[in-house]
């Protein structure tokens, strides 16, 4: 009876790949907009009725509008963020992925302690460690090269990328069966022509999933940034609640903000759910 | 044990390696007050999170269809927002909301601090995570074994405690262990609503003595080591409970 409203998981993988069911797909993606619209709904019917002299104050969502501009220049600094984090951490962790699949020992030992600090600190800790070690100026040949807090912010978060790319591309490597290797020695192929030709293009499929991953947790992870004064969308929401100092805005507010969030994570997760399991298909 | 602490002042003296947080009694104090408060973050969320965890997959596998509109909204927000945001909603909107009390030293407070409702929002976070864990593990199970067990004629409650979720939660271990280990690295948001947690404590120490390298160097180290606590005690869980036939 229980099994009769369950799919296999076969069936459900085929749902999955299929897109005949992408308006139910949609439909689901805007339901949580929806809930989060009608619960700030809720509490502002809730709220305007305890504070009443509205008058000359704009309605909430003339409010929200009128900070929206504010906002998206902050959540376009959030982008910036994540994309430039993404990307000096990936070409630093596929260097240190790398190194960890060599054969030479002490490579392994210090890419290994390496990746086990980064990977179990927390992001705020990391960001902390780029804030307070790093110096807001340096001389570099001669040239003054200055550290602004959101530079420094990108910084601990490629941290962060670096230490997960490099475990993902160490084990997408160790994941190829090693008698891959030994077949391609017996055809005569090269040491370096047996990685670039035949084990890297099949660690591509495995390492897209865990790294768009990366990317939504990392980009979830990008209001932290404020916590170091930098003015991205967090920022510019707790200054806009600050210069509005009205009770009956903070929940709005913040649901507004989730939604923006929401919107631009949702999406990356999906893919990367329907990319794994097809990937886990074809095996 | 003082004169072992105090090795830590001949370290000082003798390198400049300053870890006051060893060798000086009040910061000590402060310091192990502040792993603690740590601690009891972890264990509180792990046993909330767990708990509503199985709820929640309970709910999706025995009415789908609520599930559908309950529990997949909220799921999906969760996991799709920042934390640090999550948090801040409940600190500053749902803590507005609650009804004040009247603190020992006279003033007014919300009847839940800024440590309860880490903790909830926490929690939430992540049982959306637990929720998700557990089904997949619950869908592992072979459906043969539930035909069977409906062949003996359980009920579908019996079938769920005694069949699905033991069988289930051992299939789901491995990332579960993942989701609390995040959870451990998510306390640490606690710091931005000032929960004297290790991370806002160890902020005090470097601003009141000055060594900033040498506690970020601990952080580091305390951070890698509450992680490995988590994940030696779930490896022992998973040893534990391990079944003839259904090992990894």
């Amino acid at each position: 009876m229980i099994f009769s409203s369950r799919p296999s998981p076969a069936a459900a993988g085929q749902a999955a790949g299929h897109s005949g069911a992408s308006r139910r797909e949609w439909l689901r993606l805007l339901y949580p907009i929806a809930l989060a619209a009608a619960a700030s709904m809720m509490l502002f019917v809730l709220f305007t009725d305890s504070t009443e002299q509205a008058g000359e104050r704009l309605s909430i969502l003339a409010t929200l509008g009128k900070w929206t501009p504010l906002l998206a220049q902050g959540f376009l600094l959030n982008l910036i963020i994540v994309t430039l984090a993404m990307a000096t951490g990936t070409l630093y962790g596929i260097c240190l992925g790398l190194l960890a699949s060599s054969h030479v020992a002490l490579f392994q030992r210090i890419v290994w302690i390496l990746v086990q600090f980064f990977r179990n600190t927390p992001t705020l800790v990391l960001l902390f460690l780029a804030a307070y070690m790093l110096p807001s100026s340096m001389h570099i040949l001669g040239v003054e090269v200055s550290f602004p807090d959101w530079v420094k912010a990108v910084i601990g978060f490629s941290l962060k990328v670096m230490a997960n790319v490099a475990e993902i591309v160490r084990g997408a490597i160790q994941s190829v069966p090693g008698a891959q290797w030994e077949a391609a020695e017996s055809l005569a192929f090269r040491r370096s022509q047996i990685f670039w030709r035949i084990i890297l293009p099949q660690c591509y499929k495995r390492m897209l999933p865990p790294w768009m991953n990366l990317y939504g947790v990392t980009f979830t992870a990008t209001p932290l940034a404020a916590i170091l004064g930098v003015n991205e969308v967090l920022g510019y929401t707790l200054m806009a609640l600050g210069a509005e100092s009205r009770f009956d805005l903070v929940v709005p507010m913040y649901l507004y903000v989730l939604c923006w969030f929401y919107l631009f994570a949702h999406p990356v997760t999906r893919l990367t759910q329907i990319l794994e399991r097809r990937f886990a298909l074809i095996g | 044990m003082d004169s072992f602490w105090l090795l830590f002042r001949r370290l000082y003296d003798s390198t400049g390696f300053n870890l006051p947080f060893l060798y000086d009694g009040f910061e000590r104090s402060r310091f192990f007050a502040g792993i603690g408060t740590s601690a009891s973050l972890i264990i509180t969320c792990i046993a909330g999170s767990l708990l509503l965890g199985v709820i929640g997959a309970h709910v999706k596998i025995f009415w789908p269809r609520a599930g559908k509109v309950a529990v997949d909204p909220i799921v999906n927000l969760f996991r799709n927002t920042p934390p640090i945001i999550q948090l801040y909603f409940f600190y500053f909107a749902i803590g507005g909301l609650l009804p004040k009390v009247v603190t020992a030293g006279g003033g007014e407070a919300p009847i839940i601090g800024a440590f309860g409702l880490t903790v909830i929002s926490l929690t939430i976070y992540t049982t959306a995570f637990n929720i998700e864990s557990l089904r997949a593990g619950i869908e592992a199970v072979p459906a043969t074994m539930v035909e069977a067990a409906e062949a003996l004629g359980c009920t579908s409650w019996q079938i769920y405690c005694r069949i699905l979720l033991p069988l289930g939660f051992r299939f789901s271990l491995p990332s579960l262990t993942n989701n609390l280990v995040d959870l451990v690295k998510q306390t640490s948001l606690a710091y931005a609503i000032a929960v004297p947690e290790i991370l806002y404590v160890s902020t005090q120490i470097m601003a009141d003595q000055f060594n900033v390298t040498e506690t970020m160097i601990t952080l580091l180290v305390v951070y890698t080591a509450l992680v490995s606590i988590v994940v030696v005690a779930m490896r022992l869980i998973e040893r534990a409970l391990a079944m003839p036939g259904y090992e990894r």
